[in-house]
C-alpha cells in the first residue's frame, strides 16, 4: 500500500441474498479473487487480483455474481486519462516493459465498420441460397496465368499445389504453449470437420495431432522450434511467420515458466528454457534470402505443399507483398493490427501497424497493377469478427480470412487479455492441467463448427443478396462495397465509391 | 556408389536425381547449387566442387562430405547427420540446428550457430577449424560451438559481438580470449580438466576425420562461455 497502490480496476458485486456461500466462485477462480470467511460464514473477495473474465458470473449457480468496472477513478483530465497514468504507476513500481495481451483495443477506426454491402434490385436478381446451390469453396495457391494446352490440343490440368477450403475462413497461428492443448485439439477437429485449416504457430505440432495433418498449416518461425522433417512432412502447407499484427518488428518470447511438460517435448527444447524467437530471421535480410527459405522447404516437402509467407500490415505493405509474390511463395498472410496475440508490449500492440482493410486493398491493387496477382493468393487477419466481415475482405480483394480472437471466443474466451499470466480460467490460454480440463475438447470443437457453419450460412445469404452464387465472383469485386464517413483519401485506398454514388 | 553429373544441372534437377536414390551418392562438378540434400536421412552425399546455400536444410541423419568450400546457411534447422566441410563456410552455418555435427576444416562466417539448441539427448556440435565471423553463438539456446583458430595467427578467433543473447549450451574458443568482449549474461572462464576431457570427445572424431593431432590441440588453453540464465529476460516485463 502506499505510492504503489493503484486501485482494482473491477469491484466484485455479490448479492448476500443470492449467495449461498457453495464456494463454486472460490474454486473456479486461478486469481484467487474469492474465498471463504469462516468466521462469519460468508463470502468474500479481493478485487485487486480479479481480470474480469467472468469465470464466476457465468458459473455462480444462484446467479449471485456481477462484475463491474470500477467507478473510483483518477481525477478526469483528457490528456492525462486514467489507463495512462496507471501505465506511469506500473513502470514507476517496476521498471519493466508493459506487457498486454489480445488485440489494440484503443478507439482507432474499424472500417469494416465503415463499409456497406451491395444487394440487388429488380435487375441482376437476387439469390435464395436456401433453394439455390451457392458455392463458397476457394483454393489457395498460385494459379495460372492462361490455359495450357499440348500439341494435341488438350487441356493440361497441372496446378502448384493449391489448400481446398470449404468456405474462405481458417483459424490463424496460435502455438501450442500460447494456448492449451484441449484449445488445440479443438481447433485441429474443428478444423478437419469443417475441410477448412487449423495453424500450429511457431510452438511446433504435438504428437497425437498427427492424426489432422491434412487439415494442418505448420508455422516455421526465425526460432525454428519444433521444425523438423516430419513435421513439415505432416503438413498441408508450410507457413514462413515473419510478423505478427498485434506486434510487428517484435518477436515471440515464451518464458521458460511455460515451457513445460508437453510444451517442452513439441517445441523440442528443454522444460524451463525461455523459447526466444526474434522479429527477425537473422538469415532473411532481402527477397532473395526469403526466396531462399521458401525454396529450402518447397524442397523439404518435395513441391507437393503451398508455402506461406505471413507478414505484419505495416506502412510499406504494398511494396512488401510485391516482393514476396516474387519470392515464390504460394500465398501471402497478411494480419492487421488489431489482430490478437497472448503477450506483446503495450506500447508495440497499441501503436504500431495498420488497420488490415487498408493493407489489404494496397496489396491487391498493387499485385493487380504489376500483374501478379495469380502469382499469390491473399489471406488476411487482424480481427475478422463476422460473416459481414469476411465478405467485405473477399470483396476488397482477400482469398481466404483467417480468424483467431473470434475463435477463442467461440471457445469461451471473454476477452479479459490476461493471457500473458498463464491462469486462463476458461482453460485456453493456460497449461495448468486443472485449467485445461475446464475446456472440453468435444464442446470446444462442436462450438467452432457452430461459429463457422453459422458465417457459411450468412455469407451464402450476403452473396445471394448480390445476385453473386460463387465466392470467387466476389473476390476483389469492389462495387459491391460503398463507404460511410470516410474521406477522399480513405476511399482511395480502399478503392471503393462512397454510398449514394 | 551412385555419380551424379552435375555440371549442367540447376538444383532442382539435381535433387531430384539425389531423391531418386537411396544408395550413397557423389556429385562432381557441383557449382553452387542450393539445397542439397535437404531433409535427407540415412546416407552418404559426397560433394566435389562448391554447394550452394542452404546446404543439408532440415538435415535428417545423413552424411555430407564436402570437398571444397560450402556458401551460407549449412545445415539450416538441421535435426540430425553429419556436414564435413575441407574447406570454408558461408554466413549462418548452423541457423537453429538441434542435432548432428558440422564440422568445418577452415573458417566460418557472421552468425555461425545462432538459435543453436538442444533436446535431451540431441546435443548439436559445431566444430570451426579456423576462425568464426561476428555474432557467433547469437541467442544461443543449447548444444556446442568449438573454435580452433587453426593457422590462423594474427587473426582474431572470433569477430564482434559473439555469444549475444546466448541462454544454453556451451562455447569453447582456443586460447586466453583477452582481447575479446563477451556480453553480461554469459561467463568466460579458463578451461578446466574436466572441460578438456568434453572437448576431447567433441574434437576426436574431427581430428581423426581431418587427419590432425588431438593431443596437441589439446594442449593450448581453451576458454569455456555458458550463460548465467536460460531466462535472460525474465525481469522485463509488467503485466498491463
Amino acid at each position: 500500500m502506499g505510492v504503489e497502490f493503484i486501485y482494482p480496476e473491477f469491484e466484485v458485486i455479490r448479492n448476500d441474498n443470492r449467495c449461498i456461500a457453495c464456494r463454486v466462485c472460490e474454486r473456479q477462480c486461478a486469481n484467487e479473487v474469492h474465498f471463504f470467511n469462516a468466521e462469519r460464514g460468508v463470502m468474500m473477495s479481493d478485487e485487486t487480483k480479479c481480470v474480469n473474465c467472468q469465470r464466476c458470473v457465468s458459473l455462480c449457480p444462484t446467479r449471485a455474481l456481477k462484475i463491474v468496472k470500477s467507478d473510483c477513478k483518477l481525477r478526469e483530465n483528457a490528456n492525462w486519462q486514467d489507463d495512462t497514468i496507471k501505465e506511469i504507476y506500473k513502470q514507476a513500481n517496476s521498471g519493466a516493459v508493459l506487457l498486454s495481451s489480445m488485440g489494440n483495443p484503443k478507439p482507432f477506426p474499424v472500417y469494416w465498420d465503415k463499409i456497406l454491402i451491395n444487394a440487388s434490385q429488380v435487375t441482376n436478381p437476387s439469390i435464395d441460397p436456401l433453394r439455390e446451390p451457392m458455392e463458397t469453396r476457394v483454393f489457395l495457391g498460385k494459379k495460372p496465368d492462361k490455359v495450357k494446352r499440348d500439341a494435341n490440343g488438350k487441356l493440361l490440368c497441372e496446378l502448384p499445389p493449391q489448400l481446398e477450403l470449404s468456405l474462405p475462413v481458417m483459424f490463424s497461428a496460435m502455438s501450442y504453449g500460447s494456448i492449451s492443448y484441449n484449445a488445440h485439439e479443438s481447433l485441429a477437429r474443428a478444423a478437419t470437420e469443417l475441410g477448412i485449416y487449423y495453424n500450429t504457430g511457431e510452438g511446433g505440432l504435438h504428437e497425437d495431432f498427427y492424426c489432422y495433418g491434412k487439415n494442418t498449416i505448420v508455422q516455421v518461425a526465425s526460432g525454428r522450434f519444433g521444425v523438423h522433417k516430419e513435421y513439415l512432412e505432416a503438413s498441408a502447407a508450410v507457413e514462413i511467420k515473419m510478423g505478427q499484427g498485434a506486434k510487428p518488428g517484435i518477436g515471440g518470447h515464451l518464458p521458460g515458466a511455460k515451457i513445460v511438460g508437453d510444451v517442452s517435448r513439441t517445441r523440442m527444447i528443454p522444460e524451463g528454457s525461455d523459447a526466444i524467437s526474434p522479429a527477425p530471421h537473422h538469415d532473411i535480410y532481402s527477397i532473395e534470402d526469403l526466396r531462399q527459405l521458401v525454396f529450402s522447404l518447397k524442397e523439404a516437402t518435395e513441391y507437393k505443399k503451398p508455402i506461406i509467407v505471413k507478414v505484419a500490415a505495416v506502412h510499406n505493405i504494398a511494396a512488401i507483398a510485391s516482393g514476396i509474390a516474387r519470392s515464390g511463395a504460394d500465398i501471402i498472410a497478411i494480419d492487421g493490427f488489431r489482430g490478437g496475440t497472448g503477450a506483446a508490449p503495450t506500447r508495440i500492440r497499441d501503436n504500431v501497424g495498420i488497420p488490415i482493410e487498408l493493407a489489404l486493398a494496397a496489396v491487391d491493387q498493387r499485385l493487380r497493377d504489376e500483374g501478379i496477382r495469380n502469382n499469390v493468393s491473399l489471406v488476411v487477419g487482424g480481427s475478422i469478427r463476422s460473416a459481414s466481415d469476411v465478405v467485405k475482405a473477399i470483396a476488397l480483394g482477400a482469398d481466404a480470412c483467417y480468424i483467431a480472437t473470434a475463435a477463442v471466443l467461440a471457445l469461451g474466451c471473454h476477452l479479459c487479455r490476461t493471457c500473458q499470466s498463464g491462469k486462463c480460467n476458461w482453460g485456453i490460454a493456460t497449461q495448468r492441467p486443472d485449467l485445461v480440463k475446464r475446456l472440453n475438447p468435444d464442446i470446444g470443437s462442436e462450438r467452432l463448427v457452430n461459429l463457422v457453419k453459422a458465417w457459411q450460412h450468412e455469407i451464402k445469404e450476403l452473396m445471394g443478396g448480390m445476385g453473386i452464387n460463387s465466392i470467387e465472383a466476389l473476390r476483389g469485386n469492389r462495387l459491391m462495397l460503398r463507404g460511410i464517413g470516410l474521406t477522399e483519401k480513405e476511399l482511395e485506398i480502399l478503392g471503393i465509391l462512397h454510398a449514394g454514388e | 556408389m551412385i555419380q551424379i553429373q552435375a555440371a549442367n544441372l540447376d538444383y532442382k534437377e539435381l535433387n531430384e536425381k539425389l531423391r531418386e536414390t537411396e544408395d550413397d551418392c557423389t556429385i562432381e562438378n557441383c557449382c553452387g547449387q542450393r539445397f542439397i540434400a535437404t531433409g535427407m536421412a540415412g546416407r552418404t552425399v559426397t560433394i566435389h566442387g562448391v554447394p550452394g546455400n542452404a546446404l543439408g536444410a532440415y538435415l535428417n541423419g545423413a552424411s555430407i562430405v564436402v570437398k571444397a568450400n560450402a556458401q551460407d546457411a549449412v545445415g539450416d534447422t538441421m535435426n540430425d547427420g553429419r556436414i564435413l566441410i575441407y574447406g570454408n563456410a558461408g554466413d549462418a552455418v548452423g541457423y537453429a540446428m538441434r542435432g548432428g555435427e558440422i564440422y568445418i576444416r577452415g573458417n566460418a562466417g557472421y552468425r555461425a550457430g545462432i538459435h543453436m539448441k538442444e533436446y535431451k539427448e540431441k546435443v548439436p556440435v559445431i566444430v570451426i577449424g579456423g576462425v568464426a565471423g561476428s555474432f557467433l553463438g547469437e541467442y544461443q539456446a543449447g548444444g556446442v560451438i568449438i573454435v580452433l583458430g587453426l593457422e590462423a595467427e594474427g587473426k582474431r578467433i572470433v569477430g564482434n559481438f559473439p555469444c549475444t543473447g546466448m541462454h544454453g549450451g556451451k562455447m569453447f574458443l582456443r586460447g586466453n580470449c583477452e582481447q575479446i568482449q563477451f556480453p553480461s549474461q554469459v561467463t568466460a572462464r579458463a578451461a578446466t580438466e574436466e572441460d578438456k576431457k568434453e572437448l576431447k570427445e567433441h574434437l576426436s572424431a574431427y581430428c581423426r576425420l581431418f587427419d590432425l593431432d588431438l593431443e596437441a590441440i589439446l594442449a593450448s588453453p581453451f576458454t569455456v562461455l555458458t550463460p548465467d540464465s536460460k531466462n535472460p529476460y525474465k525481469q522485463m516485463y509488467v503485466a498491463n
